[in-house]
């Protein structure tokens, strides 16, 4: 990784005592120019801290330039419940939809990382908290479906508060959904690598997230199924600083990497490798097409999966 | 522009229809009901004989979270149930049926059990939730209830699961998919409780009653969108009433449920539950061209 220039701002030091803007760091208040920290991969260049990444650039970060594919990204909440609480669902929805771009808290897909085909769920925590409904669930599943289906690994990036409320029992039942897929992936033997970026909590960790054949976490990253605030207010516990962090349960053996941000791509591309079988050169120039063929899937079908490609929609 | 299907706009009348209900309240002050039978209030009745198995086999017993061999009808099963308590001691030592990380490892060692010996499993769902404490997080409470979701989907035995109180959360669904979900008729079953959720959406947590009518915890809600089978009556007043009678509606319900389960052939039924819960979920879809290179 190249050095990166930037231009620090110091916001004097003082005590803001409330609203800080997005693009200063909360950890050595260090301000930065948006394209700044865009180019930083949202990382403090000078503390470390890392700062929340929406779906679509954290695609950016991780895929080859130009190999990424959506699916699902017709689908949009319905509100069976017809939800109103201080707002209805509906304009909720609608204003995440203005203010993120995206249709639903998690964009599915497939690409190439160093030119090794997967299969993608990234979720954004703007929408919504990276609540999870049955618009997510879904997602997560059709993602899933492209794995099993090319005989690719599925990689998640979660960001998630947890279930979303206003779908109350079928926001529940989108963990039994999207832990049914990852059942499918396991008994096709498709391997599952689990990110899991600030914050992974609630329906989330407590479902998919925590069923990687490979679960790594961004330094810092909260990842508790209770919130500290909730566990104080219904135990009436102390938590600790460090409660729920990412280098805790890597020490109490939930996880298998604390990886920064910035060698996250290098560490994918490099498991992606030990996914595939022997002697398997990424770029598929050079490779005998035919003898890569097993199991159900039609053989073109899992050739344009391992380049990364699909000839249909999800 | 979204394309809502007529099964939406069908739920949603007949949510908005029902919007005035004051039944909701009243099923979620029968569920917490402390005169309400639990699991085994249930498992005294249901079942000739039974043993119970204690303990994770690594850290401890977790007794909010009852798991057993019973004989039911004749045959073998394995059952797992939240387990409250009756008096303050021992609510106290049962943690108002609040398990930590053990108590579902202690399900998914009954899981295990009844997958290698071929016995059906039969649970009863009645909990306000995994315990959200400091030590239950350092255990790995989140992952343990991923594992016990995931062993649930596995197991190749028939499974009926029946709401029985409240079915609060992770912690309810945890030892809730199964290939038959019934639900008693004043049982609740929901994502967060009605005091979360208002303290959540409404930022005080006084307005339960409020977020109860919004989020609609109730069987006839869970019924209609899917997510349970079969809603078991009450005795008149609800199951405390008479637990003999709400035990004999139970009985009915369950044996034919897991008749039912039963009919799935063993090889089809893990693929048929993954199934099941894959089509649960409502979602309109809207015209846009979408990123498709091939």
């Amino acid at each position: 990784m190249t050095p990166i220039e930037v231009n620090i701002e110091r916001p004097g030091g003082e005590e803001s005592g409330g609203r800080r803007h997005p693009n200063t760091c909360p950890t050595c208040r260090s301000h930065y120019r948006e394209d700044e920290l865009r180019h930083a991969q949202r990382v403090c260049p000078h503390c470390g801290h890392h700062f929340a990444v929406g779906a679509m650039e954290r695609i950016e970060q991780l895929v080859d330039p130009g190999t990424f594919v959506e699916i699902g990204s017709d689908l949009r909440a319905a509100d069976p419940l017809a939800f109103v609480d201080i707002k209805p669902y509906i304009d909720r929805l609608s204003a995440a939809e203005l203010q993120t771009g995206l249709g639903d808290s998690l964009v599915a897909g497939h690409g190439r990382i160093v030119g090794r085909g997967a299969a993608l769920a990234v979720m954004d925590f703007a929408f919504m908290g990276g609540s999870m409904g049955s618009v997510m669930g879904e997602r997560f599943c059709l993602a899933a479906d492209h794995a099993e289906r090319f005989g690719v690994p599925l990689i998640s990036v979660t960001a998630s508060g947890g279930a979303r409320m206003q779908e109350n029992i079928l926001a529940l039942m989108q963990m039994a959904k999207t832990v049914g897929a990852v059942d499918g992936l396991r008994e096709a033997g498709v391997p599952y690598i689990s990110i899991l970026a600030h914050p992974t909590t609630g329906g989330v960790i407590a479902s998919f997230a925590s069923l990687g054949d490979v679960v790594v976490a961004e330094p810092g990253a909260l990842l508790s199924f209770a919130g500290p605030r909730v566990v104080e207010q219904t135990t009436g516990e102390k938590t600790a600083a460090d409660f729920g962090r990412a280098e805790s349960n890597l020490r109490l053996g939930q996880l298998d990497a604390v990886v920064p941000r910035r060698e996250l791509r290098g560490e994918l591309a490099k498991l992606l490798m030990l996914f595939s079988p022997a002697e398997d050169e990424p770029t598929g120039d050079n490779e005998p097409l035919m003898t890569i063929v097993e199991g159900d899937a039609n053989p073109i079908d899992k050739v344009l999966g391992r380049l990364g490609l699909g000839r249909r929609r999800g | 522009m979204v394309r809502v299907s007529d099964e939406v706009r069908r739920l949603r009348k007949r949510f908005e229809a029902r919007a005035e209900e004051s039944h909701i309240w009243d099923a979620v002050q029968l569920a917490r009901n402390p005169d309400r039978p639990y699991t085994l209030d249930y498992a005294e009745r249901l079942f000739t004989d039974a043993f119970e198995l204690r303990g994770d086999r690594a850290f401890s017993d977790d007794e909010a979270l009852i798991t057993m061999l019973a004989r039911y009808h004749g045959q073998t099963v394995v059952a797992i149930g939240h387990q409250k308590g009756r008096d303050l001691s021992e609510r106290t030592r049962r943690m108002f049926g609040m398990p930590h990380p053990e108590g579902y490892r202690k399900a998914m060692r009954a899981v295990e059990l009844a997958e290698r010996l071929g016995y059906p499993i039969l649970t009863f769902v009645d909990t306000p939730g995994a315990y959200p404490g400091v030590n239950a997080e350092e255990r790995g409470q989140a992952g343990m209830i991923a594992r016990s979701i995931l062993s649930f989907c596995q197991a190749s035995v028939p499974i009926v699961a029946t709401v029985i109180g409240e079915g609060g959360s992770g912690g309810a669904l945890a030892i809730a998919v199964a290939d038959r979900v019934l639900m008693q008729q004043n049982a609740i079953y929901s994502v967060i409780s009605p005091e979360g959720c208002a303290a959540i959406l409404w930022k005080d947590s006084g307005q339960a009653r409020k977020a109860a009518y919004a989020f609609r915890p109730t069987a006839n809600a869970c019924l209609d969108l899917g997510v349970i089978d079969r809603i078991v009556e009450e005795p008149k007043g609800g199951a405390h009433e008479d637990v003999d009678a709400a035990a004999k509606l139970l009985d009915d319900a369950i044996r034919h449920a897991l008749q039912q389960a039963e009919m799935i052939p063993a090889a089809e039924r893990r693929r048929a539950r993954r199934a099941k819960f894959r089509q649960m979920g409502v979602w309109g879809v809207v015209d846009e061209p979408t990123g498709d290179i091939g």
